[in-house]
């Protein structure tokens, strides 16, 4: 008789459909982002959903570059000197470069409150008369006093947060954005906290440039037009000079007036929102108010904007978001110490507590499709202790590329920041999507999050 | 050890304190719901700590003009190479944060989360309660079937 073997079939993993990778993909956060942003190579690159007019910007930039480079250097080059070329290459690829930066940088974005804290905030807030559904309560501000000045923080009915002073609700963007200057459809996305320092550079950079070009353009028909030919004649022979002088010269006035303008605003450690709204101004009724976030020195304010730290995303982008089936309403195990005195049992029971804290959605909801679960804000347990590790990500950095348009940007965007400034708050249920809880911290490649592998 | 069966009673979360302007610092004011479970001049002191540590971050000096100019030296190119000084001390931060929950927090039943990941708006400590019961371990249902 042939000896075969058999294998006993497990029933209990007969019931349970073994794991299936295709409809268990973790998705990345970026990818349940609540505000009207797009997101590129996986979350590494942000920018706002509507790019405005940031291809236009790319276009004239690289046009009117790439004619002065074509046209304008090789006559230059030899009646002149060869480091024409030279210092419009640095120009061009320092603009480029910080436009770019500017575009596609999280401009200090701040991620919306999970369901316990917007419970908590509620629960702050009075509201005796009490409101029947259709009925919007009347905005909810905080007071708070900054160097002997009243400010007021208000309530985003959005985000459900207090916003942080000089923080501002974007409407186009749907995001909270920490220390909002303006949306600038130029380079397609919010200037706030953190990427201030690369719109300034790249405007102060554009102004150089444009007037680099223009200037050069300027010497390179009057040198053709020397010698009795005539101005007309040079333009013939260099007509490209003509378009980048055009383009320059309309362009030259518009950066170099936002570049003055933004360097007061620096100096003064504004934001155009607070500028054009006049918050320090002292419009109101002649009170002494003065600007609580000015160092009261022109360095130190510049040194504060420009040269201060870097502060970090504080939307993880390429967090993953935890399944739904590691959220359970039933109260799961963890090892807590029985007795506080036991060292072993009590770093055992972290590091359970810990393992499981780290996986701890705490979500309503995990995509716009999904049902959002009703779980009461207190009575909440933790998911259930999974053993594999959760991914680890290599570091997100933003692909930092800016666009620059050197047009009208003034104008443009003074009108721009007043419709930012003036924007309605939509109110908590017209959001479409569910907001959702940022538990889990960014893993990257230079291992920012040690203990969660060394818990294992 | 046989482990016991846990819920997460409720939370508390410690908002920031703006009366420094934006910088990162959170009240230390002592929660009423933490009264009976952890001494007052603990849970100050880690605040404190914490609070330093953010202070230290987001200090504007010699280091941090050092970075800023050498970054826009090289048109800011440098933040996608190298840690800034910030994210060194978010790491401190976070291993800071895991040492207290290891040697006081999670002893006592609460459990701090990184700010980190709440947006730097708030610090969040959740409340355990000891459900009471111990039951066998059955996160495992494949434990008992016949190999």
């Amino acid at each position: 008789m042939k000896n075969r073997e058999y294998q006993q079939i497990d029933p209990q993993a007969l019931a349970t459909p073994p794991p299936d990778h295709t409809s268990r993909r973790l998705r990345r956060k970026w990818e349940v982002f609540p505000g009207k942003n797009r997101f590129c190579c996986d979350g590494r690159i942000i920018a706002a959903r509507q790019s405005g007019v940031l291809p236009l910007t790319l276009a004239l930039i690289l046009l009117t570059s790439g004619l002065f480079f074509i046209f304008d250097c090789p006559y230059l080059v030899q009646n002149l000197t060869g480091c024409i070329p030279a210092i419009g290459g640095v120009l061009f690829v320092f603009v480029m470069v910080s436009l770019l930066q500017t575009s596609f940088t999280d401009p200090g974005i701040l991620p919306r409150a999970t369901p316990e804290e917007a419970a908590d905030v509620e629960k702050q807030i009075d509201n005796p008369t009490g409101s029947s559904s259709s009925y919007r309560p009347p905005p909810r501000t905080k007071e708070v006093v900054i160097n002997q000045q009243v400010v007021k923080l208000k309530y985003c009915f959005t985000c459900k947060i207090f916003r942080p002073p000089r923080t501002s609700h974007c409407s186009l963007c749907d995001n909270c954005v920490e220390r909002f200057d303006h949306h600038c459809p130029w380079v397609g996305n919010c200037v706030g906290k953190r990427n201030y320092r690369f719109f300034y550079a790249f405007i102060v950079s554009l102004s150089f440039l444009t007037t680099f070009i223009f200037a050069c353009a300027t010497t390179h028909l009057a040198l053709r037009s020397r010698g009795g030919n005539g101005l007309v004649i040079a333009l013939q022979e260099s007509p490209a000079s003509a378009l980048e002088l055009v383009v320059c010269f309309f362009s030259v006035w518009s950066i170099l007036g936002l570049s003055g303008f933004h360097t007061y605003l620096v100096a003064a450690n504004l934001t155009t929102n607070e500028d054009i709204k006049g918050s320090w101004s002292g419009k109101s009724g002649g009170e002494d108010v003065g600007n609580p976030y000015s160092y009261n020195s022109i360095i130190k304010n510049c040194c504060s904007v420009l040269c201060g730290p870097m502060p970090p995303s504080l939307i993880d982008r390429r967090g993953f978001v935890p399944s739904d089936d590691s959220v359970q309403t039933s109260a799961v195990e963890i090892q807590l110490p029985a007795a506080k005195n036991d060292k072993n049992m009590c770093t055992q029971g972290t590091k359970g507590l810990l393992e499981t804290a780290s996986r701890s959605p705490l979500l309503t909801s995990s995509c716009p499709q999904a049902k959002p679960q009703a779980m009461p804000a207190v009575l909440e347990t933790l998911p259930e202790i999974v053993p594999s590790p959760e991914p680890h990500p290599p570091k997100t950095t933003e692909g930092r590329q800016s666009t620059n348009t050197p047009h009208k940007h003034h104008s443009h965007h003074r009108s721009k920041a007043k419709q930012t400034t003036h924007h309605t708050h939509k109110t908590s249920n017209s959001s479409p999507r569910p907001y959702h809880s940022h538990s889990s911290r960014r893993k990257d490649s230079k291992n920012r999050d040690p203990k969660f592998s060394s818990l294992r | 050890m046989r482990p016991q069966l846990a819920s997460l009673a409720t939370k508390v979360f410690i908002q920031r304190d703006y009366r420094d302007s934006t910088i990162c610092k959170f009240q230390t004011k002592f929660p009423t719901e933490l009264y009976s479970r952890i001494e007052k001049s603990l849970f100050e002191e880690t605040l404190k700590t914490l609070n330093c540590y953010y202070a230290e971050a987001e200090k504007i000096g010699g280091q941090s003009y050092l970075e800023g100019c050498l970054a826009c030296a090289t048109a800011y190119i440098i933040f996608l190479c190298m840690e800034t000084r910030y994210e060194k001390i978010l790491k401190k931060i976070s291993m800071y944060i895991q040492e207290q929950n290891e040697k006081i927090y999670v002893p006592r039943g609460l459990l701090l989360t990184d700010p980190i990941e709440r947006g730097m708006r708030v610090i969040e400590i959740s409340i355990f309660e000891d459900s009471g019961s111990t039951s066998s371990c059955g996160s495992s249902p494949y434990s008992s079937t016949a190999q």
